[in-house]
């Protein structure tokens, strides 16, 4: 069997592992499904009167997208923690199988619990008045563009899981960085109302660009108010969100592996 | 079967294997015998390709781990510290992954866990989830984990540690019915009677290296002859009942002032008993209990490293004569 083919094959072994984990802990999905609830209603309601209404409503669902995906990151990074903390990574590690499919088994997984998160947040955003107008070709490449940024932000999710070492810490890790990275950026506002430094970083951010692309190929515009997005990166902002995607993998990816080659437990 | 050389692994500045030496033959149980911080996971994780030497020359069934890691990882079963086992998936289905993962196809996996659950007694369980079983259980299944692909060697790290004496009694009939296999054993313990009822041989280790090799009846033998235990009434007169033994023993006696015991190596057994509760008499010192007994592997590891193991590390036992002792001793064996 060729390596590429034995790598996939234990990944998929991993994969499957993994979503029996899911599905037989009905409890950790709630928060890739209520998670997206509460950011559609909380910012559609509270923030949304004040920002353009109906309009803003319709805007939001893109940004809700990115930010919620880029979240899922930290499903990654707890789950991985939790088999390093238990041994099953040293017991993996002792098997002659492929040093990637461990980690390639658990992002794969965590598309599937994206998926959910997607869907979710594409009803929450029918009942508050969404409609993507675009026709479905635009809106399954919207689809393909969200499951790859998943994939891809999974594997800073690894890095860090393997990096921390500790459920707690990758917890807190985990979760610290997706704050700044997602509300700095035009998931939910008007990237040309933020001051110099925090503009320039929220034009260049990924979830910046994949919010955008994903509007764009729902066909949801902008609210009256709020400034069109310019510059490189939203003029080319599917483009831009793909290479991000590309280079965050080919980033991260190696960095994960390499990692986990070398983790030991102490 | 394993060939250990020179091997040295540095945490920082933490020396946690210094020249490290160890043969394993083919079909031979090894016990690595020696307390927490010892070097004894350490060993475990190089042997396991787990983590890599800083020096030194590690193979395992003829493959270096170095050059050819993944030869070795298939010659390998592996047990952990932590029984390893996926609490969401039944017992069927952790070893199912397990044999995927070797490269078996679904059939042969599925028959192969099915034997496995078998042969470890864990068929009744198959279909519950592991996180329900007992500790015991896990460790069994852990077990047939490491067996799937019926590797000629075997490395189990602590394989009772947390267990109740009934998990432990379980878990030590399974590893003899291993080595009636003729499979290589390579497992570590803090535990004397453990290594004493399972291995073949014993390696001592203290501060990342071996400071005694042999059988269990060797190691025994070279602390020497019987010993005599004395438990006193009152705990002041320990001192004065350590003088009168190490004056007829002409050793230093060991005193745990804990328990009011003194201890010291008798070469010349029961007359010496018969003379020490005559001296304590005479200087008016009351006994509770007197015996002569075999020595035991604790007192192996006191001689060799001028402390107790951790088992018996809660009792505050003071060496009297322990450098003295424990140097001659080691310069003896090594």
């Amino acid at each position: 069997m060729s390596s590429l083919s034995a790598a996939l094959r234990d990944s998929s072994v991993i994969a499957g592992r993994n979503l029996r984990n899911v599905i037989r802990t009905p409890g950790a999905m709630v928060t890739s499904v209520a998670q997206p609830i509460m950011f559609v209603l909380l910012l559609a309601f509270v923030f949304g009167g004040t920002l353009g209404g109906a309009e803003y409503r319709t805007f939001l669902i893109g940004g809700i997208l990115a930010q919620t995906l880029t979240f899922n990151a930290s499903f990654t990074a707890v789950y991985l923690a939790k088999d390093l903390q238990l041994g099953l990574i040293d017991r993996f590690r002792s098997l002659p199988m492929s040093r990637g499919a461990v980690i390639l088994g658990r992002s794969s997984a965590d598309l599937v619990t994206s998926l959910l998160s997607i869907a979710v947040t594409l009803l929450c955003g029918l009942a508050i008045g969404w409609r993507m107008t675009n026709g479905l070709g635009p809106a399954l490449i919207a689809m393909g563009l969200l499951l790859l940024f998943t994939f891809a932000v999974s594997w800073v999710g690894a890095v860090i899981a393997l990096t921390a070492r500790s459920v707690e810490v990758a917890q807190s890790l985990g979760l610290i960085w997706l704050f700044p990275v997602t509300f700095i950026s035009g998931a939910f506002v008007s990237v040309q109302s933020m001051p110099g430094p925090l503009r320039n970083f929220a034009e260049w951010n990924p979830v910046t660009a994949v919010a955008t692309s994903v509007r764009e190929l729902f066909g949801n515009a902008e609210p009256q108010g709020f400034a069109p997005p310019s510059g490189w990166p939203a003029d080319n902002a599917l483009l831009y969100a793909v290479l991000c995607c590309v280079a965050i993998i080919a980033i991260f990816a190696p960095l994960a592996i390499s990692q986990y080659v070398r983790i030991s437990k102490r | 079967m394993i060939r250990v050389r020179g091997l040295c692994k540095n945490f920082g500045a933490f020396r946690a294997l210094d020249e490290l030496n160890l043969d394993v033959l083919p079909g031979q149980v090894l016990g690595l015998l020696g307390p927490n911080g010892a070097g004894k996971t350490t060993t475990v994780r190089v042997l396991t390709t787990l983590l890599a030497p800083d020096a030194g020359e590690v193979t395992v069934a003829g493959h270096s781990v170095m050059a050819d890691p993944d030869s070795v990882r298939r010659s390998i079963g592996l047990s952990g510290q932590y029984a390893a086992v996926d609490e969401k998936l039944t017992g069927y289905e952790n070893l199912v992954m397990v044999a995927r993962l070797y490269g078996m196809n679904r059939k042969t996996s599925a028959a192969r866990a099915t034997e496995l659950l078998d042969e470890f007694r864990l068929s009744d369980v198959a279909g519950k989830r592991s996180g329900a079983y007992s500790g015991g259980m896990r460790r069994r299944l852990d077990l047939a984990g490491a067996m799937v692909a019926r590797p000629p060697v075997v490395v189990l790290d602590e394989p009772t540690t947390g267990l109740d004496p009934r998990g432990r009694l379980d878990t030590w009939a399974v590893i003899s019915s291993l080595v009636g296999n003729g499979t290589t054993v390579l497992l570590t313990t803090q535990y004397l009677e453990e290594a004493d009822q399972l291995a073949d041989n014993i390696a001592v280790i203290d501060a990342g290296r071996v400071i005694a090799e042999g059988t269990a009846s060797e190691l025994k033998s070279r602390v020497g002859s019987e010993r005599i235990d004395v438990v006193l009434v009152r705990q002041d007169s320990v001192d004065s009942a350590a003088a009168i033994l190490g004056r007829i023993a002409g050793a230093a006696p060991e005193i745990d002032r804990q328990t009011s015991k003194v201890s010291v190596a008798a070469p010349d057994g029961h007359h010496m008993l018969v003379r020490a509760l005559g001296d304590l008499e005479i200087a008016q010192l009351q006994v509770v209990e007197a015996a002569l007994r075999r020595p035991t592997l604790d007192d192996v590891f006191l001689q060799l490293t001028g402390q107790r193991p951790k088992a018996a590390a809660a009792s505050n036992t003071t060496d009297v004569a322990s450098s003295g002792v424990g140097q001659d001793q080691e310069v003896l064996l090594s």
